[in-house]
């Protein structure tokens, strides 16, 4: 399966990711390449197999409604590339 | 041509839990430090472990089923994927095709027309980080993600903004009474997004729909929509088209404008959240959360008409909030059953002015059921005029005193004693005689006149009626 230049740069925009034309170009035969291999996949017959979103067979796991104490502001915001105050800073997206 | 409006409404309820959605991080969060309610997992870091809170899921089921909703059998949570500063992990865990609840229904009513508005879906998922902008940049505060968020789907059956408006206040009501949400507008706990198109009338086909956001009161949603269904019937008329997109509602402008371009459902690449195994909602688990069901707005307004005689439109602004309904019956049961009508109209009139003009809630007013009651039985049994119950609900707004504590203060117990204002209506008489002339002569108004003289020389304490009765008497019988 080719993807398209258009379908690439449509994800690259989804992903929030400036993507030059050379590239667009170079993704595009590499995630063609991994929709290719997953392509494999379709030729095993599934016609008689029940829909499966989980792999393990598990259901209601839950936890009761209790609050405990999170983390410390600072271990928190250790890793924040940028920060002001308590606050994480990042560019700000208005289109 | 003449178009009509089509809206959906989706709303978004932060749940009323103590922890988070997937994690145990307080969900108590507004007057808290910014990131101080905050874990690996509402952070998003690589290989952290979600678990589902159970108190979010069976409010869900509850808000499911008093929305008349079937709830699922089996339901699971989804990732939905798209980038933004305010989504920690690149995706925000959410419900796509088995939501919680499905095919449910309220009832709105506008003057009287009652009419069913469809629920397409009750779906749970949890809320994202707030953005503080500033100019150049935004200053990210994680407490807010991570919060348990019911969203509740309508169809597109909604035909004005009248109609938005009660829809909204009708929902806002029940989830309240439900006790599964604070319902604070104003706060961000109850958002409320809107799609609004409009179409040629007899026209099956629904033309392109404009998302309307930022919206944060009752007015503020009708006013939004009121300008965007002008808006877009002055662009079709005038040839201009109209794009599929979101507005945002500027309240101090009083008009929508373009936001972003909205990401369409496929791009979300909606898939099953691997980390969360699937519900499975038995009978016996559905029968249980229904046992908590408690009595709805409208079942409680259609009790107050049956059981207290109560006007449909009064039983209705009664019941609209919960507190106002409890208020009311806990009047009711201070000055019994009979006096139901008087304990409506001190609160729809005297009360709610008082709250209204100040900004007060009915729960935060000085002003207790006690009070109310003690007014009505004192007016009722002639202990004080209508004029000084007045001026006591007015002092006891702003002081709390008692309402016996104001009567003595301010001397208002009313004079019903004949021999205290005998001598005041003998005073009357001689210092009016055209108008007991003009009475004698046949002039009823003249009557009034000296009850009146009377009743100012008491202060206001004397019982007009108990002078009126005297001074006919005085003067020799009509």
């Amino acid at each position: 399966m080719k993807l398209s230049h258009e379908q690439v740069k449509h994800i690259a925009r989804l992903a929030r990711m400036g993507l030059s034309e050379a590239e667009t170009e170079k993704f595009r035969s590499q995630v063609s390449a991994i929709l290719d291999s997953f392509e494999v996949l379709n030729q095993v017959d599934t016609t008689d197999v029940p829909a499966a979103t989980h792999s393990i067979p598990l259901q209601n796991i839950f936890r009761e409604d209790e609050a405990h104490a999170s983390y410390p502001q600072e271990e928190i915001l250790a890793n924040a590339p940028e920060r002001e105050g308590s606050f994480f800073k990042v560019q700000s997206i208005l289109e | 041509m003449d178009y009509e409006t089509i809206i959906g409404l989706e709303v978004h309820a932060q749940l009323l839990t103590g922890s988070k959605m997937f994690c145990s991080c307080n969900a108590n969060y507004t007057e808290a430090e910014p990131n101080s309610h905050v874990c690996p997992v509402c952070l998003g870091m690589p290989g952290v472990l979600p678990v589902i809170n159970q108190k979010a899921v069976e409010y869900a089921m509850l808000s499911a089923l008093a929305l008349n909703c079937t709830v699922s059998e089996y339901t699971k949570f989804d990732r939905k994927n798209y980038n933004y500063p305010d989504l920690m992990k690149g995706y925000q865990i959410s419900q796509y095709d088995f939501p919680i609840g499905k095919h449910g229904w309220l009832t709105i009513d506008i003057n009287g027309n009652r009419k069913q508005v469809n629920i397409t879906r009750v779906h749970l998922e949890e809320d994202v980080a707030k953005l503080h902008h500033e100019h150049h940049y935004s200053r990210v505060d994680v407490n807010r993600a991570g919060l348990p968020l019911m969203e509740i789907v309508s169809e597109p059956e909604i035909s004005s903004p009248e109609e938005a408006r009660d829809y909204l206040m009708k929902l806002h009501s029940i989830l309240r009474y439900l006790g599964v949400s604070t319902c604070n507008m104003e706060d961000g706990s109850f958002r409320c997004d809107a799609n609004i198109s409009i179409r040629p009338i007899g026209c099956k086909e629904l033309m392109a729909k404009v998302e309307v956001k930022n919206m944060n009161s009752f007015k503020a949603v009708y006013q939004a929509l009121e300008y965007e269904s002008r808006r877009q019937r002055k662009a079709v008329k005038e040839g201009e088209p109209i794009f599929q997109e979101t507005r945002g509602w500027l309240d101090e402008k009083g008009e929508t404008v373009s936001q972003r371009s909205k990401e369409c459902a496929d791009d979300y690449r909606y898939f099953p959240e691997p980390d969360l195994p699937p519900l499975i909602i038995d009978k016996t688990w559905i029968a249980k959360i229904k046992e908590k069901l408690p009595e709805l707005p409208e079942a409680r307004k259609n009790r107050f008409v049956a059981q207290y005689g109560l006007l449909l439109h009064d039983a209705s602004v009664l019941t609209g909030s919960l507190k106002m309904a409890d208020y009311f019956e806990e009047c009711v049961k201070l000055a019994g059953k009979e006096r139901a009508k008087a304990a409506t109209t001190w609160i729809l009139g005297d009360l709610s002015r008082l709250l209204n003009a100040s900004g007060t809630g009915i729960g935060d007013t000085k002003v207790r059921p006690e009070h109310i009651a003690d007014i009505i039985k004192l007016t009722g049994k002639n202990t004080i005029s209508g004029p000084a119950a007045k001026t006591i609900i007015e002092e006891t707004f702003h002081t709390g005193k008692s309402v016996d504590d104001i009567i003595n203060d301010k001397d208002l117990r009313q004079v019903n004693d004949i021999s205290e204002i005998q001598d005041l209506i003998k005073q009357a008489i001689n210092d009016n005689p055209k108008a007991i002339s003009d009475y004698r002569a046949g002039k009823e108004q003249a009557l009034m006149f000296i009850t009146g003289q009377v009743v100012k020389a008491t202060s206001g304490r004397a019982n007009p009626v108990a002078v009126k009765e005297i001074l006919i008497e005085e003067l020799g019988g009509k």
